[in-house]
């Protein structure tokens, strides 16, 4: 089309014939069932390699996919997206993209928090804006969960902690939706989400110095980082953007797969509806099954993983999903198993860059899937629409029709 | 029975809380999320399999059992 708004996009990627030589995670047919694929990978190697994205490396297994989580030394944080250019590092967002030492303490002013006792207190919130939500579409007997359910829990749950007003939502899901997705291939979209996100946050610093309370921009500002001295605007804004990029299509994503399962399963439904004690048993089950967050890694020296040689220069695709997929590690690895006993998985990272997010993610999912279940209990995918799933970085369902009540 | 002690490994715990979710009476957090063993880590007649549980849901493997 010669009047597409974005001219600026790169070619298109050609479509792949040799995933193990020149896998690409933003293919159609990866974004659609990745499984197949880290299973093909895997058999073929522990570490594989493609020339796209000027040159990216995959650990395949657990194991690999640890050694270079906890080696800070070779691989760097610095740039955290695989995407198809490199420019110079502008916008960084600390602690995601920092390396030791810098990574501690720009990471521990977050910590407080997000500590599970924080995240109590929020939960009655959290409780109110699902039943919200349900309210507005359970008389229809069907909805796009996607939509109307599962993209503003977590969205209103953060704007709720920073202190903002939950209607900015639709603010947030587009700038990230330009961050996250189209960034990987276009670079104005990139910065242009950058630019409108640091704009709006840099106004509510402004407001907050005016007149502090007690939500989170304000404990922002008032925290102290290294050597005792408060944080710069800089390093604030940087954090705000980065706990709305990071705690916001990964918590949509992680509660959309769990739904999608339990539509398809009716089975895993109706035992914890039995059963609520074992919902959170099950929400660590989901995580590893349908882990949504893939990182990434800069390889800054020469060195060795799991036997396999990789070079500098290159980026590295850190999948924690397909981690989270290696039988060699989880017996039945493909298997959903909702009271699977013995679970190690990785959905939050391994290692210094665990997600801060992650017991605010845990109890957004636990109680959006205890509510959704209280009220609809019987729901199963509508067979005339279709389930569509997120490109890239994140993975999760981005359309989700389902059938429920008089249509269940 | 023997005696189970826990014990967290300070340098490799990375706070996934796991542990304090799974086995609330023998794990406390600290304010950054970090994990340690209640008191001097003995474990509780009849809590032995949330010791266990613990230890093989930590994705760290941040946690030692002990039997003493
Ligand atoms: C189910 C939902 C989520 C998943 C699966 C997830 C996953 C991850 C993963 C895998 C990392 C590690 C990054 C790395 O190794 O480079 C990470 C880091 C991070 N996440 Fe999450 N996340 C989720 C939700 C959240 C939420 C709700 C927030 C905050 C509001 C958040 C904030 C962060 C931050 C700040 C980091 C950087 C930590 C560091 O670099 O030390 N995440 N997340
Ligand atoms: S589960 Fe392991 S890493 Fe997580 S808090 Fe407990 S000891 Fe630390």
């Amino acid at each position: 089309m010669s009047d597409s708004p974005s001219a600026s996009f790169l070619p298109e990627h050609p479509p792949v014939t040799d995933w193990v030589h020149d896998f690409d995670h933003t293919d159609p047919v990866w974004t659609d069932d990745p499984f197949p694929i880290w299973e093909t990978l895997r058999a073929a190697s522990p570490v594989v390699h493609t020339e796209r994205f000027l040159g990216c490396y995959m650990p395949t297994t657990y194991q690999a996919v640890k050694e270079i989580a906890y080696d800070t030394e070779h691989f760097s944080s610095r740039r955290v997206i695989v995407r198809d250019v490199r420019p110079e590092i502008s916008a960084r967002a600390p602690p995601i993209t920092s390396d030791p030492p810098e990574h501690k303490p720009a990471k521990q002013v977050l910590l407080p928090p997000f500590t599970p006792d924080a995240m109590k207190r929020l939960e009655p919130r959290v409780r109110a804006i699902c039943n919200e939500l349900i309210d507005e579409f359970i008389a229809d007997g069907h909805c796009d969960a996607a939509a109307r359910y599962t993209k503003h829990i977590p969205v209103r749950a953060i704007a709720h902690m920073l202190g903002i007003p939950e209607k900015d939502g639709d603010l947030f899901i587009k700038w990230i939706h330009q961050i996250l997705e189209l960034g990987i291939k276009d670079e104005n979209e990139m910065m242009s989400g950058v630019r409108e996100m640091t704009g709006y946050f840099m106004a509510h610093l402004e407001q907050r110095k005016l007149a502090p309370s007690d939500d989170l921009i304000s404990q922002l500002l008032r925290a102290k980082g290294a050597g005792g001295q408060p944080l710069t605007d800089e390093h604030v804004l940087g954090s705000l953007r980065l706990l709305l990029i990071a705690g916001i299509d990964t918590t949509w994503s992680a509660i959309g797969s769990s739904l999608w399962h339990l539509a398809r399963t009716p089975a895993d439904r109706e035992r914890l509806i039995a059963e609520p004690a074992l919902i959170p048993t099950a929400i660590e089950e989901f995580l590893r099954a349908y882990s949504p967050v893939t990182m990434a890694r800069e390889v800054m020296k020469e060195t060795t993983i799991s036997g396999c040689p990789v070079k500098a220069g290159n980026m590295v695709l850190l999948s924690f999903p397909a981690a989270n997929r290696d039988p060699a590690m989880f017996p039945d690895a493909d298997k959903v198993v909702i009271d699977r006993k013995e679970n190690r998985h990785a959905a939050f990272g391994l290692g210094i860059h665990r997600c801060v997010g992650s017991n605010l993610a845990r109890m957004e999912m636990q109680v959006a899937i205890e509510e959704w279940l209280k009220r609809i209990p019987d729901f199963r995918l509508d067979p005339a629409g279709k389930v569509t799933w997120s490109e890239g970085t994140v993975r999760g369902p981005r359309q989700l029709p389902v059938l429920f009540g008089k249509n269940a | 029975m023997s005696k189970l002690r826990i014990r967290v490994d300070q340098d490799k715990c990375q706070g996934h809380a796991r542990c304090k979710s799974l086995a609330p009476e023998l794990f406390e957090l600290d304010e950054y999320g970090n994990a340690h063993e209640v008191g001097d880590g003995t474990v509780p007649a009849g809590l032995e399999d949330k010791a266990w549980l613990a230890q093989t849901n930590c994705p760290e493997i941040a946690i030692e059992v002990t039997e003493e």
